[in-house]
């Protein structure tokens, strides 16, 4: 049986730019899974991941209401995320970055991440049994 | 009278995702519905949309499923049918990654990188994306 272990994840793009992201969550989730636990420095445009206040939206240009167009918000991700981890025995600490925070006016987080700073992700390094920098560019 | 316009589409696959689709061929999807006149050109990875038969499953996170994950080669489907927006990939950028033409949607046309410059002179505008 596989053990359980400590995996840190620094994202620092923004929702609805980048490919990388659905990668990360692709990665995050199959940690989840496994019940490992998870630590996310979520820094500059990725602090918006969790902000409750995205909205999903029709999409004239597909032609679909808003039931139909099911439009993914990253907040749905990360919330969907918390509760699989959970489920599995792990457990996720989600720290968003308070000054990136407070730049983008995102300080409503999804219930269970926190606000942060660089020290919290400098433990992160120091406790975690790997990390994994998924930078922008 | 719309100015016609060239949109030249090298950034690929960077938020379809989450998007749904491509921002920039669905930006230019709206501006047509809106009375635009547009051109699109793909070229770079970007080639790759006219691949028939792709798309990746929906994210999974979870309990959370993406239902409506974007299929590229529809969308450049639709642009050509329905939106009559015309849409030539790069011969070069395609034989470099390993392409065929019998791989692609119908409807797409094949320019080679030499013709660009007399496509380029009967646009308005022609933008890089």
């Amino acid at each position: 049986m596989m053990s359980r272990k400590t995996l840190t994840f620094a994202l620092m793009d923004a929702p609805y730019e980048s490919a990388k992201l659905t990668t990360a969550f692709r990665i995050l989730d199959a940690a989840a899974r496994r019940g490992h636990d998870i630590n996310v420095f979520a820094y500059e445009g990725a602090a918006a991941l969790a902000f409750t206040r995205q909205s999903p939206h029709p999409n004239p240009v597909h032609g679909k209401n808003l039931a139909e167009e099911n439009h993914p918000t990253t907040k749905d991700q990360v919330a969907a995320l918390l509760a699989e981890a959970t489920k599995n025995g792990g457990k996720v600490d989600w720290v968003n970055c308070g000054m990136c925070v407070d730049e983008r006016g995102v300080g409503e987080f999804v219930p269970g991440t926190r606000r942060g700073s660089p020290a919290d992700f400098q433990a992160f390094l120091d406790a975690s049994d790997n990390t994994l920098v998924i930078p922008t560019k | 009278m719309a100015k016609k316009s060239l949109n030249i589409i090298e950034s690929a696959y960077r938020a379809v995702m989450e998007e749904q689709d491509d921002t920039i061929l669905w930006l230019l999807t709206a501006m047509q519905g809106a009375g635009g006149v547009h051109t699109v050109v793909l070229r770079g990875n970007a080639v790759n949309y006219a691949i028939a038969g792709q798309g990746a499953p929906g994210l999974t996170v979870g309990e959370w499923k993406q239902t409506q994950a974007p299929r590229m080669d529809r969308d450049v489907v639709d642009l050509i049918e329905n939106r009559k927006i015309p849409v030539y990939v790069v011969e070069e950028d395609l034989a470099e990654r390993g392409i065929a033409s019998n791989e692609l949607v119908s409807g797409v046309k094949p320019i080679s990188r030499r013709a660009l410059p007399e496509l380029f002179v009967e646009y308005d505008i022609v933008s890089h994306w």
